[in-house]
């Protein structure tokens, strides 16, 4: 019995045993010298995985008494989850160690949060939630504030430190509520002791304060206050890490949480939903118009983005779910290209993250320009470019579960968020000369960029396929 | 050859793929490459089409050369052309040439010019050819990509505020119809343009709040492709975005804007809005012809006033779409056949004054009136090329702009008398501010100083206007080479309008009784 389960984990085992064996090593004989192999090593690993859970994972394993679930759905969040950290972990190699950045508990930390993570999306049970969020985020709070001596790194650490606990606490409180009311911290439980229609008080309260402390991991108004402080503190591979992987993981858990403990009171949350969704929608939208740090600018950016995300789920529905899982896929590797350009950004060696420092920067760069107007576009949500065949997808989502007002709300909201989308592109090619940004040769971060903006243009034709797993992921999970 | 119509649209893009992968430099010979590439795929796609419109048989009403492909989310890749799109495809592809040429002495950033019309093109074609509504939207909002480029950085001082306005005032109106086209999907099942013709929406009145709204789903519908397609055609009081963006846009990205974009807009209406949703269609008819009457009348004292050529002309564009818009919901064979006659010339003869206005910009770098006068005495060649399209433009019998606002009105006379009387008086004030132009910039005695050295059309420029004057003139004088193609397409149409109506209003006595 112990050996299916152990089986069943075998990845997360594998992961958190190479975490530990790699910290050993590196403390007793090389230190932050092997910081660059251990950065691929740990990248090398986390696509190897991807590529075993993504082929030979079958079918709906359960481990330790349903604590624990290996199913499409956690497979493909996984999958997903473990590329956009490779990739991430690949770009900053460069950039944190030419600032002296890069020490051995970096990839180290990673790969402790990427377990975490991992953990979330299976979880089927309270305690194996929280377990799963708290590896996941006392390694962020780690990551974020590791650059020492910075000031604006600390207080993004500490920030998020001071935040995440907080909702940490809402969500154990919201946890214990559950317990209380249901009499076991097992979802299968928790759906039948909250029955059908609608659920009995207390569950409700559990219920919203759960909701609100996965918000927060998620940065869904109103629980985004530390988003952009963080982005723009942290050194800005680590705000890459943060926007990407940490994300999909929430918002996966997100769905497991309502969709295994509360399926059957759907009218309960996605009301709630719906309100987060056109809340982040609008201010991601509106707050963004104002920014000057491209940082910030992305934070902002996110929310919107983690708006359209959440109006998939709310349409309560299995397609819903799909298309969450679709906008999620799309909405990293945009990220994960968009970041990488972020960090070509410097001038005589420090990074720039003014947005006016790309003036004109098409004359300069026509190529990675270009790659840029693609992806820009592509997070405005203009077709060709594959960001519109997300946004088409949760629209669909909520008008199919009669939620029209809310597409018409997040159509609303896309055309204003357009605007700063737009006012990149704008200062890319038609701003005034200024001085030029130099740098930026790496050729992994060019490499990023381009395949990151290629696939926006070329997933036009069959979106890489991602629509089945996702729909096979989606099914799984809603039933 | 089956895929004809793909190979069409998509050679232009073709083209711009390989001038962005292949061409490196920017010194005169790789300019030249570039323009010449341009010239040959937007030339080769003109001649296919050609032989796509030999190919078309005017005596069936259906869509035709039909292909069809598997596409995402059980969407379809399917093309093909009936007799409303097949002439908007001949277009297109016979004005981009035209297009190209007219830009052979830019210098700056050639290649990424050339890419930029080149994919255009292949986005103004295919919303012509789809016949899938998301395929549709697809073309439809992507063209707004190159369009915001070549006006932001070809453009002129002011460019970036109007390419700005141009973007969000389109986008804005155009994800409004998303939201419409995902709910038809989820009503009909289908995002088939054939299918969903066939489709009837509900008509049934609905109740929001307190107020029931009559026409139901369709006037919802309705509402939302009108919010795209009359900012994008564009309809006033939704107009004021393409001033700005005539004005600033360069002269190549002025004529497709005018020529071809402000089509997309119309061709939309007869596409969906009238045969989709026809109820909703016919109770809002009245507010679409008082909306063009007043357009009409309004913008055209608007381009009285009005000092800047191409402003000038961008207003007489509005006014003239504004019998476009008017001969499409007075829903009959006059009305239609004249709307669609009124896009295709107004095509050629926007085009062509854009193109009047852009030698002598290229000449004097000014487009104010009041810096030109007695232009005829240097220029004669180019002041009958003036004199042509300013009459064309007029609506002067013989020319093409004549038939299309005739039937217009003849169609809108039908429906509404007093709407085809403001209507009428618009032709009035065309002739207006458009002689009045021709008499500051051409007539006249050459008194300018700045002047005296401009120098008549050359022998590149007589040959972009040659095609442009035949075609304008051919229409005036034997219109039935457009009509005969559109009409069996705009009976069938209709047939299918009347009958929806028919029944619609048996089935309201229905629930009545």
């Amino acid at each position: 019995m112990l050996s299916a389960d152990v089986t069943t984990l075998l990845p997360e085992i594998g992961l958190a045993v190479y975490a530990m064996i790699a910290l050993l090593g590196a403390v007793y004989t090389t230190k932050d010298r092997a910081a660059p192999f251990l950065v691929w090593l740990t990248a090398a690993l986390f696509v190897v995985i991807a590529a075993w859970i993504g082929l030979a994972g079958q079918g709906t394993n359960i481990a330790f008494g349903g604590m624990f679930i290996d199913d499409g759905f956690a497979r493909f969040a996984k999958v997903t989850i473990l590329l956009s950290a490779a990739a991430v972990l690949v770009m900053s190699q460069d950039y944190m160690e030419r600032r002296g950045l890069l020490r051995f508990e970096f990839p180290v930390l990673v790969t402790l949060a990427v377990v975490g993570m991992m953990v979330m999306v299976s979880a089927g049970d309270l305690m194996a939630l929280y377990m799963g969020l708290e590896l996941q985020s006392l390694s962020l709070y780690v990551i974020a504030a590791l650059r020492r001596d910075s000031v604006k790194s600390t207080e993004a650490g500490l920030k998020y430190f001071v935040l995440g606990a907080l909702s940490s606490g809402l969500l154990l409180y919201g946890a214990s509520l559950t317990y209380g009311f249901a009499g076991t911290t097992l979802f299968p439980g928790i759906i039948l002791a909250a029955g059908t229609g609608a659920a009995p008080l207390g569950l409700l309260f559990g219920l919203v304060f759960i909701v609100a402390g996965l918000a927060f991991k998620i940065s869904a108004v109103p629980f985004h206050m530390w988003t952009p402080d963080v982005y723009e503190g942290a050194p800005t591979p680590i705000t890459a890490f943060f926007s990407t992987a940490p994300k999909v993981a929430a918002v996966a858990l997100f769905a497991r949480v309502v969709h295994d403990a509360f399926g059957g009171v759907v009218g309960d949350w996605r009301q709630v939903l719906a309100a987060l969704s056109v809340a982040s929608m609008f201010l991601g939208a509106v707050a963004g118009i104002g920014q000057t740090d491209i940082k910030r600018l992305m934070a902002y950016s996110s929310i919107n983005h983690m708006g359209f995300a959440l109006m998939g789920l709310a349409s309560g529905t299995a397609f819903g779910v799909q298309a969450m899982l679709v906008y999620m896929a799309i909405y990293v590797t945009m990220s994960i290209g968009t970041f990488a350009f972020i960090l070509t950004m410097e001038k005589d060696g420090r990074p720039v993250v003014r947005i006016d420092a790309l003036n004109l920067y098409s004359r300069r760069e026509p190529a990675k320009a270009l790659a840029v107007l693609v992806l820009m576009f592509s997070m405005a949500g203009v077709p060709p470019l594959v960001g519109f065949f997300g946004k088409f997808y949760v629209l669909t989502a909520a008008v199919q579960g009669g939620m029209t007002w809310l597409a018409i709300l997040g159509v609303i909201a896309s055309a204003i968020a357009a605007y700063y989308y737009l006012r990149i592109v704008y200062l890319m090619y038609f701003g005034v000369e200024t001085d030029a940004l130099d740098g930026g040769r790496s050729p992994v971060l060019w490499g990023l960029l381009m395949v990151s903006a290629g696939a926006m243009v070329l997933g036009v034709v069959n979106l890489f396929g991602i629509e089945g797993a996702a729909a096979v992921a989606a099914a799984t999970l809603v039933n | 050859m089956d895929s004809l119509l793909s190979i069409v649209t998509f050679i232009p893009l073709l083209a711009a793929i390989i001038l962005a992968l292949f061409l490196r430099g920017d010194d005169a010979a790789s300019q030249r490459n570039a323009k010449w590439l341009a010239l040959i795929a937007t030339g080769a796609s003109f001649v296919l089409s050609l032989i796509v419109l030999a190919q078309y048989d005017p005596e069936v009403a259906g869509f035709q050369m039909v292909e069809r492909h598997d596409w995402l989310l059980g969407l379809n890749y399917k093309v093909g052309v009936d007799g409303i799109s097949v002439l908007f495809v001949l277009l297109t592809t016979f004005l981009m040439p035209l297009v190209i040429l007219s830009c052979w002495d830019v210098t700056f950033r050639v290649k990424e010019y050339m890419i930029a019309f080149l994919v255009l093109e292949t986005l103004m074609l295919g919303v012509f050819v789809a016949l899938d509504l998301v395929l549709f939207y697809l073309f439809f909002e992507a063209g707004l990509i190159p369009m915001f480029l070549i006006i932001g950085i070809w453009g002129g001082k002011e460019r970036i505020y109007a390419s700005f306005k141009f973007f969000l005032y389109t986008f804005l109106g155009s994800v409004l119809m998303l939201v419409a086209m995902i709910a038809m999907y989820i009503d009909a099942g289908t995002t088939d343009i054939p299918a969903l013709l066939g489709h009837s929406f509900s008509a049934a009145p609905v109740g929001i709040g307190a107020i029931t709204l009559p026409g139901g789903l369709q006037t919802l519908l309705w509402l939302a492709f009108f919010a795209s397609f009359a900012v994008k055609m564009p309809m006033w009081p939704v107009h004021t975005w393409l001033p700005d963006a005539h004005v600033q846009a360069p002269t190549a990205g002025s004529v497709v804007l005018a020529a071809i974009l402000l089509k997309l807009g119309g061709y939309g209406f007869i596409r969906f809005s009238l045969p989709m949703f026809p109820v909703a269609s016919d109770l809002l008819a009245p507010f679409v012809l008082w909306l063009s009457a007043i357009a009409i009348v309004y913008t055209s004292l608007v381009a009285l006033a009005q000092t800047d050529m191409k402003k000038l002309i961008a207003y007489s564009s509005v006014a003239h779409m504004g019998y476009v818009t008017a001969g499409i919901f007075v829903a009959n064979q006059q009305g239609l056949d004249g709307a669609i006659f009124q896009m295709i010339s107004h095509g050629f003869v926007s085009g062509a004054l854009f193109l009047c206005v852009g030698v002598i910009y290229d000449r004097m770098h000014t487009r104010d009136i009041d810096a030109y006068g007695g232009l005829a005495n240097r220029m004669p060649a180019y002041a009958a090329v003036f004199l042509l399209f300013t009459m064309a433009n007029v609506g002067l019998p013989g020319t093409s702009g004549f038939v299309g606002e005739f039937l217009t009105l003849m169609g809108m006379f039908q429906a509404n008398t007093w709407v085809a009387l403001v209507a009428t008086s618009g032709v009035i004030l065309s002739a207006g501010y458009a002689l009045w132009l021709y008499r500051r910039v051409v007539l006249g005695d050459l008194i300018k100083e700045s002047l005296r050295s401009i120098t008549d059309l050359t022998g590149r420029e007589k040959a972009i206007f040659a095609p442009l004057a035949v075609m304008t003139i051919l229409l005036g004088v034997y219109p039935a080479l457009v009509t005969d193609i559109i009409g069996p397409s705009v009976a069938r149409l209709l047939a299918g309008y009347d009958v929806a109506l028919l029944n619609a209003a048996a089935q309201s006595a229905l629930a009545l009784n």
